[in-house]
């Protein structure tokens, strides 16, 4: 029953998954990738967008700091459109450990990671907001990065090279025969029906799920999850990159990116993977230490919250979760009896290309392949739809264009029909049939403060206009969307958003019945 | 200079939503010198339709045809609910006295007294209300009994699809079609809003025929027409019984997003009515402080530009809202009235305000959250009497409802305003 063969065969389409789908495709090697739901669904959509000068994991892991260190600075010659060069600042203020921050700048050195120590007046002229209780700041490199952009951008780069991607497509089985998988059985939620993928190799990027996929095909692989929690602000706080500095905890990075801020993170263990959501006491605890940098995140507005989940790879250890090396593992389970599977997890996206690399080395090895990884000198391509995540892009482009026929379907982040039937047209192209959820994941609809209130009626409208949306499908997409949006909501329900919140619940449930 | 002004009146009304303005009306009709202090933000997010009682127990969407069983139902089960506290005599001559009052403001509604009425959303979802805008009656009838109809939209307009609606509607009413013309005016299909400017351009007879002659081509075996709420700002049933006329076949307006044009017909109707009447209306202002006079007066203190105004009144009602009207805030740590700094009834923690769904059925506890009373209506104080004698308290600021889910909001803020002007007339005649 098998219907698609490929060689490579790569399970997850996150930050690892479509670097690694893109460093096979650049070396001549065939891949289908698969993806449960949609691109970057798992935590590389639910982190900072933080490209890491390095320096964070100078005290704990020097081996990440020097891999992060290296990894900026070639993200930032060839993938500089995903990327925002806003440069990054580490503060301590009264109370932190003096002797870290004796111990930092040498501790950089070590990594070779430049670093410019500042006064704290310095630092407060450069982001007047930062609290008045500095005792040291230190200039780094850090950077933002967009992670949709990326992950959509090497997608894109990969199925130019032949690679076929396959999205709602989660895993359901495999047959194996012997000491091989045979074949690897996808459920294609678009065509509503099983379909068998065999492949020379099956590689296991799955993120957080690694343990789940593995199982699957009767291997352990013991992942802990480590729940990272963040929050957006409605308006850009700093210029730059903020970090705090001390030994890695919660609360301790405010990034910019575009028009908003992301404070975060916690990290909390968790014992599965089913209760994901941004909790009430997270958000409290981000805010409360946020604020010992930046005072006006006491007072700032929250347009939303997120998480993620870190998947840890290592035995347990006795410290938290941070103290376990953020680096990267791959399995090669022919260990394990398994000769054509290779599990790849752990991480940060900062170095998603070298754990692509090592991957794709590793799995061209077994193949037999002998051409050479090339992520590190050939540019990724930029495509202009996959750039309409980022806060503060869309009312650039839509303020230049000037066309009054091109509706607002969202006003908060100035999202017009144009940019959501480019979207779909360019899902389309991939082979995919656009939805609603999916052009939401790959726009602003719904980011910003109105939360979807206006947005999602609208664009549900056009969509069904355009034909992009049967019809016949009801509301409950409509459902789903506005409920997903309410999970990012509801920690952060006071003041302004709360009124907000009001006001959506009064239209879509007093008004439209939309509960019933 | 600042120039002072004081205002002596019986009551105040601070508030300005579907509570506040029958406040206001219910006052005035009795004799009693009212001032109204608010700016107007919640009636203009009205739909027009008015709710009475329509789903209980909300768990388990329960929808009712008669709203005074469900009312019975909802006061045996919660015995909390500020419905308890009001007979349903009271609660029919309350909308005996607004409806009247409505018609002559050049906005007549429809209902069965006994019957709750269903109605097509913009999203083509059928929504339990109990009294409708006479340009919506149509679509009830014609809901009950799906003829062959068609359903219109503009090119341009935003938030309302007919395709949609049709598409929704397609089980319940399988023989209805949707059609796009231009509107009058819009031959290139700009941006539209379903707002005052597109509702005054049927206003004019020639207006209406051009629109009439972009929907009669596609009529065909349509007996009944449905279009976006958008016929008129002044008296909108004449506006549509002429283009019922031009087009030969009934007519009914369907709802749209607030803010609407049935939301602001209804803010035009109450603030010309209420004048009219004799209430002095303060509607760009709001009350920034109050405090007890020496003879046990309320005196409010607005905020005007460069004019200090000071009202002292007997009493006060307050209908200040929700969230979104103002009269309750939320911080990270706890929900306050605003004004008076009156307890609020409240879910303990924040993790309780919201589930986990943002359209569970069972509601959220925070929108529970208000103000507690006595049986006049007079908000509690941390003692659990009174706060003041002559404070009164009507609308969505109760404690222990849930407008959105049990269909109750202007029901709600009606029989509970009517209940507030009664018991204040009582306690005013006990000071006399």
């Amino acid at each position: 029953m098998t219907d698609l063969e490929t060689q490579v065969l790569i399970i997850g389409g996150g930050a690892t998954g479509t670097g690694l789908a893109r460093d096979l495709a650049l070396r001549g090697v065939q891949c289908i990738l698969a993806e449960k739901m949609d691109i970057n669904a798992g935590a590389s959509g639910g982190n900072h967008g933080l490209l890491h000068s390095g320096a964070r994991y100078v005290s704990n892991d020097t081996v990440s700091a020097m891999e992060c260190r290296e990894e900026g600075e070639l993200l930032k010659r060839l993938a500089p459109q995903c990327i925002e060069e806003t440069g990054g600042l580490f503060v301590a203020v009264e109370g932190d450990d003096e002797n870290f921050i004796a111990d930092f700048p040498l501790m950089c050195a070590k990594c070779s990671i430049p670093v410019q120590e500042l006064t704290p007046e310095e630092a407060l002229d450069m982001e007047p907001v930062l609290s008045g209780n500095l005792i040291a700041a230190f200039a780094l490199e850090d950077a933002s990065v967009d992670p949709f952009r990326l992950s959509l951008e090497n997608v894109a780069h990969a199925r130019s090279l032949g690679t076929r991607l396959l999205r709602y497509a989660p895993v359901v089985g495999f047959d194996l025969k012997q000491d091989r998988i045979q074949s690897v059985r996808l459920f294609d939620k678009q065509l509503g029906k099983e379909r068998a993928v065999s492949a020379d190799l099956v590689v296991n990027a799955t993120g957080a799920w690694a343990g789940d996929i593995a199982a699957l095909a009767g291997i352990p692989v013991h992942v802990l999850y480590s729940k990272g929690t963040l929050l957006i602000t409605s308006q850009r706080i700093t210029e730059r990159v903020i970090n705090r500095l001390r030994p890695p905890s919660d609360a301790d990075i405010l990034v910019p990116g575009g028009t908003v801020s992301i404070l975060g993170t916690t990290s909390l263990r968790i014992p599965s993977l089913e209760t994901i959501g941004p909790t009430v006491e997270e958000v409290d605890r981000i805010i409360e230490e946020g604020a010992a940098m930046v005072p006006i995140l006491e007072e700032a507005r929250y347009i939303r919250a997120y998480a993620g989940v870190r998947p840890l790879v290592q035995i347990e250890s006795q410290g938290d979760d941070r103290s376990v090396s953020r680096g990267f593992t791959i399995f090669d389970h022919s260990h394990d009896g398994l000769d054509n599977f290779v599990t790849i997890t752990g991480g940060k996206l900062t170095t998603y290309r070298l754990m692509a690399e090592r991957t794709a080395d590793m799995i061209c090895h077994k193949l037999g392949v002998s051409a050479p990884c090339l992520t590190g000198t050939v540019p990724l391509p930029g495509t202009q739809v996959s750039g309409w995540s980022y806060p503060g892009l869309s009312p650039k482009e839509y303020m230049k264009s000037n066309n009054p026929e091109d509706v607002l379907l969202c006003e908060c982040e100035m999202v017009p029909k144009s940019v959501v039937d480019s979207i779909a047209a360019s899902i389309r192209e991939q082979g995919g049939s656009p939805s609603f959820e999916a052009v939401a994941l790959r726009s602003r609809l719904g980011k910003g403060s109105c939360q979807g209130t206006f947005c999602s009626i609208r664009t549900d409208a056009h969509m069904i206009d355009k034909g992009d949306i049967n019809p016949d499908q009801g509301l409950n997409h409509l459902r789903k969307f506005l409920n997903e949006r309410w999970k990012g909501q509801r920690p952060i329900l006071w003041d302004g958003q709360l009124v907000r919140a009001e006001f959506l619940e009064a239209l879509h449930c007093g008004l439209f019945d939309l509960e019933r | 200079m600042s120039i002072s002004e004081t205002i002596k009146c019986d009551l105040a009304v601070i508030g300005t939503g579907m509570a506040g303005m029958s406040a206001a009306l219910f006052a005035a009709n009795r004799g009693v010198s009212v001032v109204q202090i608010g700016r107007p933000k919640g009636i203009l997010l009205a739909s027009g339709l008015l709710d009475l009682m329509g789903v209980h127990p909300v768990q388990e969407n329960r929808s009712w045809n008669d709203p005074w069983a469900a009312m019975d139902a909802l006061c045996r089960d919660l015995p909390e609910h500020p419905y308890s506290r009001l007979k349903k005599e009271d609660i029919l001559s309350a909308f005996g006295e607004l409806l009247p009052f409505l018609h002559n403001a050049g906005l007549p509604y429809c209902r069965r007294v006994e019957q709750n009425a269903k109605i097509i959303t913009s999203l083509g979802t059928v929504k339990t209300t109990y009294c409708v805008p006479k340009t919506m009656w149509n679509g009830v009838l014609a809901l009950e009994n799906q003829p062959k109809g068609l359903i219109v939209d503009f090119f341009g307009l935003k938030d309302f699809s007919a395709g949609r609606i049709v598409a929704t509607l397609r089980e319940r009413w399988p023989e209805l079609r949707a059609v796009r013309v231009f509107f009058p005016g819009n031959a290139g299909g700009k941006e539209l809003l379903a707002g005052e400017i597109t509702a005054q351009v049927l206003e004019t007879s020639e207006s209406r025929m051009k629109l009439a002659q972009e929907i009669k081509p596609h009529i065909r075996d349509a007996r009944v027409i449905g279009m976006p709420s958008i016929c008129g700002m002044r008296n909108p049933d004449e506006v549509l019984s002429e283009l019922e006329k031009e087009i030969g076949i009934p007519l009914f307006e369907i709802p749209t997003i607030p803010p609407s044009v049935p939301g602001l017909r209804l803010k035009e109707a109450f603030e010309v009515g209420l004048q009219a009447i004799g209430v002095r209306q303060f509607l760009q202002e709001q009350v920034l402080t109050v405090n007890r006079g020496d003879n046990s007066e309320l005196i409010l203190h607005l905020d005007t530009k460069g004019r200090k105004v000071v009202v002292q009144s007997q009493g006060v009602i307050l209908a200040s809202g929700r969230f979104m009207g103002g009269g309750l805030y939320a911080s990270r740590r706890g929900i306050r009235e605003t004004l008076f700094n009156l307890p609020v009834f409240q879910p303990g923690d924040r993790k309780d305000w919201h589930r986990k769904e943002l359209l569970d059925s069972r509601g959220h506890p925070a929108n529970q959250a208000g103000l507690e009373t006595d049986d006049l209506f007079r908000p509690l104080n941390e003692a659990g009497r009174p706060a003041f004698e002559t404070l009164f308290a009507a609308g969505s600021i109760l404690a222990h409802q849930d407008w959105m889910r049990m269909k109750c909001g202007s029901g709600l803020a009606v029989s509970t305003a009517y209940a507030s002007v009664n018991a204040f007339s009582k306690t005013k005649e006990q000071f006399k």
